[in-house]
């Protein structure tokens, strides 16, 4: 039995690894070796791939605008998801359960639901092309997850402390900042790592919301190369790894984050 | 100590941005599904329940509500079971361990653009490592054109769905599986249970909350699937891979009819609001104490 068990996750290990190991391989061959054995490995690891999209393709702006709406995003988030949580934490039974219910029931609306009447409130603001329309979107259809992960976090904190630092005359502003979110620091770092995951990777508002070859962020970019690159397979897959690349870095030093933020994130509810 | 006044402004900034490009569009769409509108002209009708009716009847719709099944079906008794297994036996907290779950939980954190293109370059009829790969083991045979053949494409999809998942479901279960207490496992063990029948009486029911969020949380995720759906295949062949979110974003933005895509998103809200009920209603019930 035991060995059955030990048999199932090298399975799964080269599950995992071997479609990875095959996209990195392929991109470094060349185009002309691809073709006359796709699953061979490279005579020679050939770095032309790259050069070539770097050349082509814009791809430090592709990376600094979802560098760009993503911080944002999760910056914007963790404030204003953080001061709701705050109050909901610190307000009456009836106004914080009610503050409460209203961002828990933005949790059962998917965003294909959304998405239409959004891009249609947004091209009335004229800002269909807009990484700050993006950005405010996303955070706003975030709120709903992240407001129900920090005050499910901040219900855990011990209420002494908040009611010694009122009794000493704190505001509640200076609670919060220099109480609770030092407290909160680790579920802040996990939401984070859970938000960043998700707006980094997200594909249905950039595509709704940007237009603009310059504004493209990099699921969207790649998205296109689909239709520049057509079955050139090592081209595209050059553009996966080096959009996925950045990701996978701060993944394997943020690991604990990550998981821990994906854990609580998915127990809403 | 009565929390001030005050609090009205930490609510603020974040209700405001919630209400105006959440709230207000989700009712906004509630009242396009009973227009005709276009999404472009200035000027629309009121078609009452026009849509709805139009909805029921339409062949793709319907399609796309049955490929949505077969698809989560699919997806859920896969991720399911197979993230379940691996979770037995990644429990231990050891460096071994540690670093399977992280190696595991790779693909969640890439995008569904990058999965897409990757398993669409493994499943290429000719050139793709999985036909390839056949080949070299003399199984030939079985060969198959995954995401071109319309009965096949909706499962290959699904297949792709549950290995970029299966590495977050496996954390889930294992938090659950770690916090069942070490004695009542041991206990049972002492009194002369099997493997099998330690995990039936013990494991199992102590696991259930975890397991129901598995559950619950793959099955709305797998109707969410819209950006791997739409990399892969755009809803091909011939409509055979077409789910509710990529039939709401074809209605809309290819076929330019507004008002009926709000219509059907309308039914997904539904839909998506019933089985989040479910859940939370099945959560609750299942406290098990010990």
């Amino acid at each position: 039995m035991r060995g059955l068990g030990r048999i199932a996750l090298a399975a799964y290990a080269s599950v995992i690894l071997l479609p990875l190991m095959l996209l990195v391989i392929t991109t470094m061959k060349t185009t002309p070796e691809f073709y006359a054995d796709p699953l061979g490995l490279p005579r020679r690891w050939d770095f032309s791939h790259y050069r070539e999209l770097f050349d082509g393709q814009t791809m430090w702006r592709y990376f600094g605008n979802s560098a760009v709406v993503t911080l944002s995003t999760v910056a914007l988030e963790l404030l204003l998801a953080g001061m709701i949580a705050y109050g909901i934490l610190r307000s009456g039974r009836k106004l914080g359960g009610f503050m409460f219910a209203l961002f828990a029931a933005g949790l059962m609306v998917p965003s294909q639901v959304n998405m239409i009447p959004i891009y249609s409130l947004l091209r009335k603001l004229g800002w269909t092309n807009s990484l700050t329309g993006l950005v405010l979107v996303s955070a706003a259809v975030l709120l709903p997850l992240s407001v129900f992960m920090l005050s499910g976090f901040m219900r855990t904190l011990p209420k002494e402390m908040l009611e010694a630092g009122a009794i000493d005359g704190a505001g509640e502003a200076t609670l919060l900042v220099r109480i609770v979110f030092p407290l909160c620091a680790p579920y802040l770092a996990s939401t984070a790592a859970f938000l960043f995951v998700i707006v980094w990777n997200d594909l249905l508002f950039p595509i709704l919301l940007v237009g603009g070859k310059d504004k493209l962020t990099l699921p969207l970019a790649l998205l296109q190369f689909r239709g520049e690159f057509v079955t050139d397979y090592p081209m595209l897959l050059t553009g996966v790894v080096v959009s996925t690349v950045p990701m996978i870095v701060l993944f394997v030093f943020l690991q604990r984050y990550f998981i821990s933020g994906a854990l609580a994130g998915s127990l809403k509810g | 100590m009565k929390p001030g006044k005050r609090l009205i402004l930490f609510y603020l900034p974040g209700t405001v941005l919630y209400l105006a490009l959440f709230v207000y569009p989700t009712l906004t769409g509630l009242y396009y599904s009973i227009t005709d509108w276009d999404g472009l002209s200035p000027s629309y009708r009121y078609v009452g329940a026009d849509n709805y009716a139009r909805l029921a009847e339409d062949i793709v719709f319907r399609k796309s509500f049955a490929n949505n099944l077969k698809f989560m079906l699919a997806v859920v008794l896969v991720q399911t079971a197979v993230s379940l297994a691996l979770a037995l036996q990644l429990t231990k907290k050891n460096k071994r361990t540690v670093a399977l779950r992280a190696l595991f939980f790779v693909p969640t954190v890439l995008s569904s653009v990058s999965v897409g293109f990757i398993w669409t370059f493994i499943y290429d009829p000719s050139l793709g490592a999985l036909n390839g790969l056949l080949e070299k083991l003399g199984l030939g045979a079985l060969t198959q054109n995954w995401l071109g053949d319309m009965d096949l494409a909706i499962f290959s999809v699904a297949a792709v769905q549950a290995w970029a998942h299966i590495g977050q479901m496996i954390v889930l279960y294992v938090a659950g599986l770690q916090a069942i207490p070490r004695e009542l496992l041991e206990a049972a063990r002492l009194d002369g249970g099997t493997r099998g029948q330690v995990f039936r009486k013990v494991t199992w029911p102590l696991l259930a909350p975890a397991a129901a969020i598995v559950v619950s949380y793959t099955t709305i995720q797998s109707f969410k699937a819209f950006d791997l759906v739409f990399t892969m295949t755009g809803g091909g062949p011939a409509y055979s891979t077409e789910i509710l979110s990529t039939f709401i974003y074809g209605a809309a933005f290819t076929n330019g009819t507004f008002g009926f895509a709000s219509a059907a998103s309308v039914v997904f809200l539904a839909l998506i609001s019933l089985i989040t009920y479910l859940q939370f209603r099945l959560l609750r019930a299942d406290r098990v104490s010990y």
